[in-house]
């Protein structure tokens, strides 16, 4: 937990000289428990004071970074257990494994498919992050050539030996790559921590079955004497309970109780999953994941289906609740529409837009559907916010062009603002104002019934 | 090598209720099986914080007339039983369904505006082809939904089934059949914490028992505002758990009605060549809404595609184990 204003301002010089720009230390306190204001705006603070400030500020969880550039992965520095709490701010990196056991063909056959895959949703560009290479044989010289093939592409990448000498290989031929070293475990920590070190790139830190006293053990071991300091941990665990109960555990040490020998990102392998024998059980651990903590998440099966619905998901749980995705305003054709498709009018959050046009689509009959800007509201929400009224109804009808696209002046508006087609009349001479259903789910038979 | 991990395990004041569906001849019904969902003092299948004494159960989706408005696969998946409710029914039990819920969709005064008799008639055959717990839905009309609901509710006294849905508008007249026949209700909210526990309220004050009533906070589906379910549904459990007596009701969601909507589900052409395979894509869509929402705590799953009934079944079996490590 971060220290409070109150705990700060017991360390600070209580001088009131007020040179950082506050009226006094306890204001000044407050500021930096609120990450507002740097220490290094007080001239009198002691080394010692600095060294404990600059740890309790420092994120619960760390950022680490895979890669560089154009292909450079950020996960980690969260701050809450829920996402309603705040916001969950980097979504986990999906990558899929290529073993070294592949032949040339099915190896560049699926690293291109992978490297190439991209998805469009809700105007975002869906992608895969990376790829990890899986040494199956010990052949140092085979491992640095995939790794260096992988590297070809514009991915994150992930490198996978239980052996140091395999690992330099690998770690040699992308220099510079900043790929994750995957694994340091309690047998071989001391070499892959010096390598990580020496080829600036993140370790992941391997416990077992959910032993997080062992874990973190490891953990202070190969921070104090390896100094390496950019981990990913992995509990060990592989099924649903296990790792669901071992990654909340990280989560809450780290955020809850400022624990900082498990404050780094995790790191999830769903196809290694008990009982993960199948595309759909590896899919489905890998959406326990996505919901629940996971930073990384390495997947065996490529599967543009399965991957499409992890995609989806991820871009669900990351959106950030106080900003919710909203649709651009304007007027949109459901079903191609013609000049006599009745107009519907509706506002511009997301999920109230999904749920209209979903319904409009659903009924089989075309419309056009006019999105207001609401600011991202929902009908009633705007409606009382005052972004939703009769004239900013109008305002959007005669912006949109609308009426040199259909032969009717005709508009539905919805239920819950029945109460404004007084007004919108008055805004909209001549035109007829249809109250519609309250509910988007009640749009099919409205329109059957409007059609009648 | 160990070091001191500090304990993170949270003390709940609150627990959820059990809620027990169906009866058996011993109660005054004929079910063979019955479920019992709640009673969990934690946060969903956390063993090392709390008790989850009942599993989560898949329930499953079945009409009272063949629907027309279905993906292709599940037509393809079910075949002909989808003109029989009742083979339908004893389908969906063979392949693993431990709740039916029977939607009497013929009822909608559109889709064939049945009435009470023909509920009736639905119900009894629904229960004497299965012999596990029954859900009975309205069409969603108000004034159906108060016929047809209370025609099930007398139908099947002492079975202990669950109708649905019990909505702000029409509470009191289902709420009173339940009441009347001792079954239980599903009340359903439009995904909003308050209006969840206000309808809670609502009902109890007709002295309904708690353990009487699953709520239904109002399922999205993956890609629809699946999000938005899950932080509400996170935040009703959190504040159950933290001791708000009119949110401790166990959870239902719709996972599979609202994932076949979703244009992914409904589409196998004209779309996106990224979208995969459109009936391991429809699958995992379905599939994936239910893990979410298990993961946020649903206690009744209801499903619709016949593949999808063993996979969540197997997702549930796996949260489900305890483990002694972690």
């Amino acid at each position: 937990m971060a220290l409070s204003g109150l705990a700060i301002y017991k360390m600070l010089p209580q001088t009131n000289c007020k040179e950082c720009g506050f009226p006094t230390c306890l204001a000044f306190a407050m500021k930096l428990a609120a990450r507002q204001v740097e220490l290094s705006a007080c001239p009198y603070v002691s080394e010692e004071t600095k060294a404990q400030l600059d740890s309790a500020a420092a994120p619960p969880i760390r950022l680490i970074a895979l890669g560089r550039d154009s292909h450079k992965l950020e996960v980690g520095n969260e701050t809450v257990i829920f996402r309603h709490e705040k916001t969950f701010y980097h979504q986990p990196g999906l990558f899929y494994r290529l073993s070294t056991a592949l032949g040339d063909q099915e190896f560049s056959g699926l690293l291109d498919q992978i490297a190439s895959y991209q998805v469009e949703r809700v105007g975002v560009a869906l992608r895969v992050d990376g790829v990890a290479i899986q040494d199956a044989s010990g052949s140092a010289e085979t491992f640095a050539k995939r790794v260096a093939q992988a590297a070809e592409k514009e991915l994150a990448l992930i490198l996978i030996s239980a052996d140091p000498a395999v690992m330099e290989a690998g770690l040699k031929a992308v220099e510079g790559r900043a790929p994750l070293v995957y694994a340091a475990t309690a047998e071989n920590w001391e070499k892959m921590a010096a390598l990580a070190h020496q080829y600036g790139a993140p370790l992941a830190v391997r416990g077992k079955d959910g032993d997080l006293e062992g874990l973190a053990a490891l953990v202070q071991e190969i921070t104090s004497k390896a100094k390496a300091e950019d981990l990913v941990l992995d509990p060990g665990t592989r099924g649903w309970a296990d790792t669901l109960a071992a990654f909340t555990k990280i989560r809450r040490a780290a955020i809850k109780k400022n624990f900082r020998s498990l404050g780094y990102p995790v790191i999830a392998f769903p196809g290694e999953g008990a009982g993960a024998d199948s595309l759909e059980m590896e899919t489905m651990l890998a959406a326990q994941a996505i919901d629940k903590y996971g930073s990384l998440i390495v997947l065996d099966r490529f599967d543009k289906a399965a991957l499409y619905s992890l995609l989806t998901l991820r871009q669900n749980i990351y959106t950030d609740p106080q900003k919710p995705i909203q649709v651009t305003p304007g007027l949109y054709e459901i079903s191609s529409p013609n000049a006599d498709s009745p107009l519907l009018v509706t506002t511009n959050f997301s999920l109230t837009y999904f749920s209209v046009a979903g319904e409009v689509e659903g009924s089989g009959r075309p419309a056009w559907l006019l999105v207001t800007d609401s600011e991202g509201m929902s009908v009633l929400t705007a409606w009382a916010a005052g972004k939703f009224d009769a004239e900013r109804i109008a305002k959007a009808v005669r912006a949109s062009g609308v009426t040199e696209r259909i032969k009717h002046q005709k508009i539905v508006i919805p239920g819950f603002v029945a109460s404004i087609s007084g007004e919108l009349e008055e805004e909209l001479a001549g035109w007829e104002i249809l109250v519609g259903p309250r509910e988007a789910i009640g749009i099919p038979s409205f329109l059957r019934q409007m059609a009648a | 090598m160990s070091a001191a991990v500090p304990d993170v395990k949270e003390i709940w004041n609150g627990r959820i209720v059990e809620v027990t569906l169906g009866a058996g001849p011993d109660q005054g019904g004929t079910r063979r099986t019955t479920v019992t969902v709640g009673g969990q003092n934690t946060l969903p299948f956390l063993h090392f914080e709390g008790q989850m004494p009942h599993k989560p159960v898949v329930a499953v989706e079945v009409r009272d007339q063949a629907p027309d408005d279905w993906s292709e696969l599940l037509v393809q998946a079910w075949g002909d039983v989808l003109s029989d409710p009742a083979a339908w029914a004893a389908r969906a039990e063979e392949l693993g369904a431990e709740v039916i819920a029977l939607s009497l969709d013929s009822a909608h005064p559109e889709r064939g505006d049945t009435g009470a008799k023909e509920a009736r008639s639905t119900v009894r055959r629904v229960l004497e082809a299965t012999g596990i717990p029954l859900i009975v839905y309205g069409p969603g009309q108000p004034d159906k939904d108060n016929e047809v609901l209370v025609a099930a509710a007398e139908e099947a006294a002492g079975e202990r089934i669950a109708l649905g849905n019990c909505e702000e508008k029409n509470y009191r007249t289902i709420v009173a059949a339940a009441l009347a026949n001792d079954q239980l209700v599903i009340a359903k909210t439009p995904i909003d914490v308050n209006l969840a526990k206000q309808l809670n309220v609502l009902i109890g004050d007709m002295r309904l028992s708690r353990d009487h009533i699953i709520m239904d906070p109002t399922t999205g589906a993956l890609g629809y505002g699946l999000e938005y379910t899950y932080s509400v549904m996170e935040r009703v459990r959190l504040a159950a758990l933290s001791g708000d007596a009119a949110l401790q009701q166990p959870m239902i969601v719709t996972a599979g009605y609202e994932a076949w909507r979703a244009k992914e589900t409904r589409t196998g052409e004209g779309v996106p060549a990224e979208w995969g395979d459109w009936r391991t894509r429809s699958l995992l869509w379905e599939a994936n809404t239910a893990v979410t929402l298990l993961e946020t705590g649903a206690d009744i799953v209801v499903l619709r595609h016949p593949d999808v009934i063993p996979l969540v079944k197997q997702a549930i079996e796996g949260l489900m184990q305890d483990s002694p490590v972690a």
